[in-house]
């Protein structure tokens, strides 16, 4: 198995003014993701879940260790990697195809092909219907969708999202969760999904790789085998709930332990 | 970001209210009706200011009823002075105010895009925008004497600092998500610029533009009525020397609805550089 992205012994340390030694949100994390995985990262609020993303973006550089992309380090942003956003970043004052364009434009496609290809990327997240509106007359699902349809029309390999359900309503979530796992399966896709919800990340995830608090480590990873076609509904079978819980213990430990930094943090 | 609030309330008292985010209505009828209610208070003041007079509330000499303020603008315009003053008012206060955005805006975004020198000049700016621009105008007509200079300069001055503050604010305040999905995507500093960062800009930027708009009339008008030979700041307090009562507020008039005038032709614009709100 050559792995898409390696991330070796990865360290990020923040400088934060009143602390001399600064703030370590990332310390040895080791994590391998295959080409076509759909692999995600747990870990509870503060654990430096966004701050990897923002290593495997290009966005930051680890301060030790390194991430390798096809065996080479990062080291910048670029458009071989697609970004979902939480708070979806739509530009407001675009129509959902010129959002989708937006990113073809950074890479230089001309215009008619742009046109066509942000048509094809949001009919595929189901919102052909939708291309002529603006963001303010769009639903949070239907924001993220476009988000979704810009970071794929670009055609990355590989798609960085950074708890990009977060903000929705349950019923939104687990409708865009199988829409996002329908896409994974059609695009083939490398994705790495950032999550702190431990039902997503089982329904999504290959693989879940749950992180320490902060300093965040991986502490385990669990692979998740389930058997997709035995159930109508897969959340609520018993394989599901069995994987659930084994997240949920792995997990528990953590939000207490960050719960008690957060306390230590407040007076500073 | 106190500040943009803060001058974003002003325009909003300035505009008055239920110019924004109002939706069309469909039927004919309500339109009317809402026209009929914008207008009432208008009307209505413009009626006492006729009827007061002619019942004797006030005298009449000092408070000329409105028809007969109506007919002096009548007669200043057949005679042709009327737009010689506003002529001469509109061209110092709109080269003004030309001048100001060709100034504030590129500056106050260069301001703006750097953090250091905006924490190092907005105090700064805020002290040149709360420093009356009428307090300076004695300054102004001393360095650069009693012609057209001063007058320009000192809108120049007074339209400034509004615009710079605002598109300083417009600027720091771009959502910074959108800065980081054009990082992302490895846009170059002037597509990062063109695509983003001013199209964001564009609302806060126009609070900007209107504040500097009323400022420009209010500062033209003072510095007319300190020293010049026409316009409409001349034209008001000539009048009011030589006891032309009627012209007096013939002037005063003009004034109005050139102020708002100009107020609404900002929103208009606005409005289509902003249609996606």
């Amino acid at each position: 198995m050559s792995a898409k992205i390696s991330i070796s012994g990865v360290g990020h340390t923040f400088g934060v003014t009143g602390h001399r030694e600064g703030l370590t949100a990332l310390e040895t994390v080791d994590l391998d993701i295959a080409d076509g995985e759909f692999a995600v990262i747990v870990g509870p609020s503060g654990c430096g879940k966004s701050t990897l993303l923002d290593l495997l973006a290009g966005l930051s550089t680890p301060t030790t260790g390194r991430v390798l992309l096809d065996g080479e380090p990062i080291t910048g942003p670029g458009v071989d990697r697609g970004i979902v956003f939480q708070q979806y970043a739509l530009l407001p004052w675009r129509t959902a195809q010129a959002n989708v364009e937006f990113g073809l434009e950074a890479i230089g496609i001309p215009r008619r092909e742009r046109a066509r290809r942000a048509r094809e990327y949001l009919d595929l997240v189901g919102l052909l219907a939708f291309a002529d509106r603006h963001p303010h007359e769009l639903s949070g699902g239907m924001k993220q969708r476009v988000a979704i349809a810009r970071s794929l029309a670009y055609e990355p390999a590989v798609l960085l999202m950074d708890e990009p359900f977060a903000a929705l309503d349950a019923q939104t979530r687990e409708s865009l969760q199988d829409e996002l796992h329908r896409i994974w399966q059609r695009t083939g896709k490398t994705i790495v999904f950032i999550t702190h919800g431990i039902e997503e990340a089982v329904y999504l995830g290959q693989r879940v790789a749950v992180l320490t608090s902060r300093p965040g480590r991986i502490k385990s990873i669990v692979d998740i085998d389930l058997d997709r076609g035995a159930a109508e509904d897969i959340r609520s079978a018993p394989q599901f709930a069995g994987y659930r819980h084994e997240v949920w213990s792995l997990l528990h430990d953590e939000v207490a332990r960050a719960r008690e930094l957060e306390k230590e943090v407040v007076p500073v | 970001m106190t500040s943009s609030a803060l001058t974003g309330d002003n325009t909003e008292r300035k505009t008055g209210a239920g110019t924004r985010g109002e939706p069309a209505s469909p039927r004919r009828r309500s339109v009317l009706f809402g026209l009929l209610t914008k207008s009432a208070a208008v009307f209505l003041l413009l009626a006492l200011w006729e009827f007061a007079p002619r019942a004797g509330l006030i005298d009449p000499t000092f408070l000329t009823p409105f028809s007969e303020v109506l007919s002096a603008i009548g007669e200043l315009a057949a005679s042709g002075r009327l737009t010689e003053h506003i002529q001469a008012s509109l061209t110092r206060s709109l080269s003004g105010f030309g001048i100001a955005v060709l100034i504030a805006i590129p500056l106050g975004v260069l301001i703006g895009w750097y953090k250091i020198v905006s924490d190092l000049l907005t105090p700064l700016v805020q002290l040149f925008l709360n420093t009356a621009a009428l307090a300076l105008l004695p300054v102004f007509v001393l360095i650069l004497g009693i012609g057209e200079a001063s007058k320009i300069a000192i809108v120049i001055y007074a339209c400034t600092w509004p615009i710079l503050l605002n598109t300083i604010s417009a600027v720091r305040n771009v959502d910074p998500t959108l800065l980081k999905l054009a990082r992302s995507l490895n846009l170059s500093p002037l597509r990062l610029f063109g695509k983003v960062v001013l199209p964001a800009s564009i609302p806060t930027i126009f609070t900007g533009l209107r504040l500097a708009g009323a400022a420009a009339i209010v500062v033209v008008i003072a510095a007319e009525m300190v020293g010049a030979k026409a316009g409409l700041g001349f034209l008001i307090n000539d009048s009011q020397y030589n006891f032309a009562i009627p012209s007096m507020y013939a002037g005063i008039v003009t004034i109005s609805v050139i102020g708002v005038g100009f107020n609404q032709l900002l929103v208009f614009i606005e409005r289509r550089l902003t249609s996606w709100k």
